[in-house]
């Protein structure tokens, strides 16, 4: 079987050391986490872990059911890139005398569908959400002018099919 | 309790009193029906001892002489009973000594719950002195764990604590408290936790799977059982019982399987993986159907999985949504607890004998009798063999004792050739293989059935590993009976370097203590026997004994445990040699 991206939904409690017991079923099986987001979910009081691995559909299988077993997880999916609708979120950081030195960026900025946070005298600060490829691309462009700061969320995503988590709640 | 658990009249709410947490830790644990807990005292659960002080006359307290003693106790005492074991240790060294025990429990699903001191919470992320990160460094090894830090939430997670550990596929909780939630007072009421939202003990049955596990098992030529653990967690033996002797299907158990089903049917052909029977293990390659009921597909059971019944159709009876299709493709899952999913599927099942099938079986018990058996248990000439120390066992306790074993070989021995005739009987450290399990597990599993004869059977270096609850035994003439068979090697691992290590014998040779002046010295009484001799009499004299027992048994010293699948290869390529 071959690796492939996988992104785990994971809908839970809001409890301290939840995240700890999940981590620690991937690092049990030496897989590693591509990236994790933890949020609030469409139910009140119910919590959403997305996380994204690459590894193989045995044992992606595996993983979920582990997850899944644990107390305070109320449902645990595994999704394959085609299955979901995803994305993540960037900021860059850039120095502000290039905004106006460098004609260029302004032009990466609408290209790119990018968006100025915050303007300072120092700094400004761009907003990208999308595809990892295409925050890559962006950041491809940015760096020869020179980037002060940059970070890139963890994926976050809503699936084509429905997840049925209200209808899973009121069974227990 | 009964004060507490009244209601006031003419009210709904329920009475409280004020009083300490480590005082409410107690009242829980009567609750929930505890009688007998093992631990270690220490200064960040101080306040939780005073209280058992108090307490006394209505739970008893056993101090083992390690941490780790009292959580193989607890889970002695839960095997036996099938009740929930309870280990109790202060924080730091004594949190990490429980780590074992919990991992143990946790692989063999175990009912256990482990109630931890810790520091105050003001000094938590302090490094104060004996402060450690239990609840991190138990995560893996629990089925829950959680820390409370006020006093109000001790009845709520006690409850559920209990709860979690029994219900479903049972395992290990632990339980922290900070030092001032033992202290602080706060109004009390208890009431017993039946549902925990996100969590579902056991998945409901599905009709059709029910359905057509009977179709597959009514139209199966040679069909074959495997059952594990998952038959007593689910007090499934009667349903077995019955499944095998309505449709002659031939069974064989996991370790963790063994005493569902008497030794001695006709049915029973067994145990299965590596050092199970021959024919056990050959015929799981010629089944057509393999019926796995309770029991996990471990390596230890199947070999190398690229060679494991790949011609058979496979049904798997299993509680845990999460055993199916991890180690071997199941055609039908059947999701559920044991008793139910059989007792449905049972009026499904058409009346059959497979004879010819199960002759197959029989011949191949044949050639193992003849190649092994028979040598290991009626030996006529050199050494004492651990296989005739378990067969005198089985004769004078009338098949009826509880075999508590520890791990190496005399472990393998002791499943192969122990008797059974009721369940709950064999009670070891399966799947993580713990040495130094059994004299503890033994203690607990007297405690838990005091009507019942405790045999401990143990090597010589699982012994010295926990030698020091000997203490508990002298303290509380605790009346179990400890079988060291003495080989003078750690003997499994010398197996290994002998066959696949060219005999480099690198720290397998024990060089030994006295063990019965060891024994002598907490007032046991004690005997070294080394002669065929003296074999059946001592062993008469021993299970005879109302007494604590020690017996050491000098053994062959480089005898080997055969059947064997060597690591890595096909269940049918076990080696009779």
């Amino acid at each position: 079987m071959e690796n492939q991206w996988f992104t785990i939904s994971v809908y839970s409690e809001n409890n301290v050391g939840l995240l700890n017991r999940i981590s620690g079923i991937f690092l049990k099986r030496h897989i590693n986490i591509e990236s994790l987001n933890v949020s609030k979910s469409e139910i009140d009081d119910v919590s959403k872990f997305t996380i994204v691995a690459h590894t193989t559909e045995k044992w992606v299988h595996n993983i979920v059911g582990q997850i899944e077993k644990q107390i305070e997880v109320i449902k645990a999916y595994y999704h394959t890139d085609d299955e979901t609708i995803y994305q993540e979120s960037a900021l860059f950081k850039i120095a502000s005398g290039l905004l106006f030195d460098e004609r260029q960026i302004q032009n990466i900025i609408k290209d790119n569908n990018a968006q100025i946070v915050t303007v300072s005298r120092d700094f400004f600060v761009i907003a990208k959400s999308g595809r990892r490829n295409e925050i890559e691309e962006m950041y491809d462009q940015l760096k020869p002018y020179g980037i002060m700061q940059f970070v890139r969320s963890g994926r976050i995503s809503v699936t084509k099919d429905e997840m049925k988590i209200s209808a899973i709640l009121k069974e227990f | 309790m009964e004060t507490v658990k009244e209601k006031k009249k003419g009210t709904d709410s329920k009475k409280t009193i004020q009083i300490s947490g480590a005082e409410a830790l107690i009242h829980c644990l009567l609750a929930e029906g505890v009688e007998t807990m093992y631990g270690y005292p220490g200064g960040a659960i101080m306040p939780v001892y005073d209280e058992l002080y108090k307490f006394q006359d209505k739970l008893t307290h056993i101090l083992t002489r390690h941490e780790q003693g009292a959580t193989h106790a607890a889970q002695g005492y839960a095997r036996v009973s099938g009740k929930v074991g309870v280990a109790i240790a202060t924080s730091g060294p004594g949190a990490t000594n429980l780590v074992t025990g919990l991992a143990d429990a946790q692989i063999d699903s175990t009912p256990m719950v482990c109630i931890t001191g810790q520091v105050t919470r003001q000094l938590l992320g302090t490094d104060a002195f004996q402060e450690t990160d239990i609840i991190g460094i138990s995560t893996p090894v629990t089925k829950w764990n959680y820390q409370i830090t006020e006093a109000s939430e001790i009845p709520e997670v006690m409850a559920k604590a209990f709860y979690i550990a029994k219900s479903g596929r049972p395992g290990p909780v632990l339980i922290d408290i900070t030092k001032n939630a033992q202290i602080d007072k706060f109004d009390f009421s208890y009431e017993k936790c039946t549902a925990v939202r996100s969590y579902k003990p056991v998945p409901k049955p599905d009709a059709t799977a029910i359905q057509a596990a009977a179709d597959l098992i009514n139209n199966a030529k040679k069909p074959f059982i495997v059952w594990g653990q998952g038959v007593i967690l689910g007090q499934a033996e009667a349903e077995l019982k019955e499944l095998v002797e309505k449709t002659g299907i031939p069974a064989a158990w996991t370790i963790m399987g063994a005493s569902a089903l008497d030794t001695s049917h006709p049915l029973n052909v067994g145990m299965v993986g590596m050092h199970g029977n021959y024919g056990p293990n050959v015929l799981t390659n010629e089944c057509d159907l393999l019926i796995a009921i309770g029991m996990r597909f471990d390596d230890r059971v199947t070999g190398n999985l690229d060679f494991y019944a790949k011609q058979a159709k496979v049904i798997h009876f299993e509680i845990d949504p999460a055993e199916i299709n991890k180690n071997v493709h199941a055609d039908v899952a059947v999701l559920g607890n044991s008793k139910d999913t059989l007792g449905l599927v049972l009026p499904l099942l058409n009346k059959n004998k497979h004879e010819s099938w199960h002759n197959l079986f029989k011949e191949k018990y044949k050639i193992e009798f003849d190649t092994i058996i028979k040598n290991d248990i009626h030996p006529t000439k050199g050494g004492l063999t651990m296989g005739e120390v378990i067969e005198e066992i089985n004769l004078a306790s009338n098949n009826k004792a509880v075999i508590v074993s520890d791990v190496g070989q005399h472990q393998m021995i002791a499943c192969r050739y122990a008797k059974f005739s009721q369940s709950k009987s064999n009670i070891t450290s399966g799947g993580l293989g713990t040495m130094g399990f059994a004299l503890p597990a033994a203690i607990g599993a007297k405690m838990g059935a005091m009507d019942r004869e405790v045999v401990a059977i143990i090597g010589d270096g699982g012994y010295q590993m926990t030698i020091q609850e000997l203490g508990v035994i002298f303290q509380h003439r605790v009346p179990v009976k400890i079988v060291v068979l003495n080989n003078e090697h750690l003997g499994m691992v010398r197996q290994w370097q002998e066959l696949f290590f060219e005999k480099r014998y690198a720290s397998t040779v024990m060089v030994n203590p006295d063990f019965v002046k060891i024994a002598e010295g907490y007032s046991i009484e004690a005997k070294r026997i080394s002669e065929r001799k003296d074999l059946k009499s001592t062993i008469q004299k021993m299970m005879a004994s109302k007494e604590p027992y020690f017996l050491e048994v000098k053994v062959q010293q480089e005898d080997n445990v055969f059947p064997m699948i060597p690591s890595g290869a096909s269940v049918s390529d076990v080696r009779l040699k």
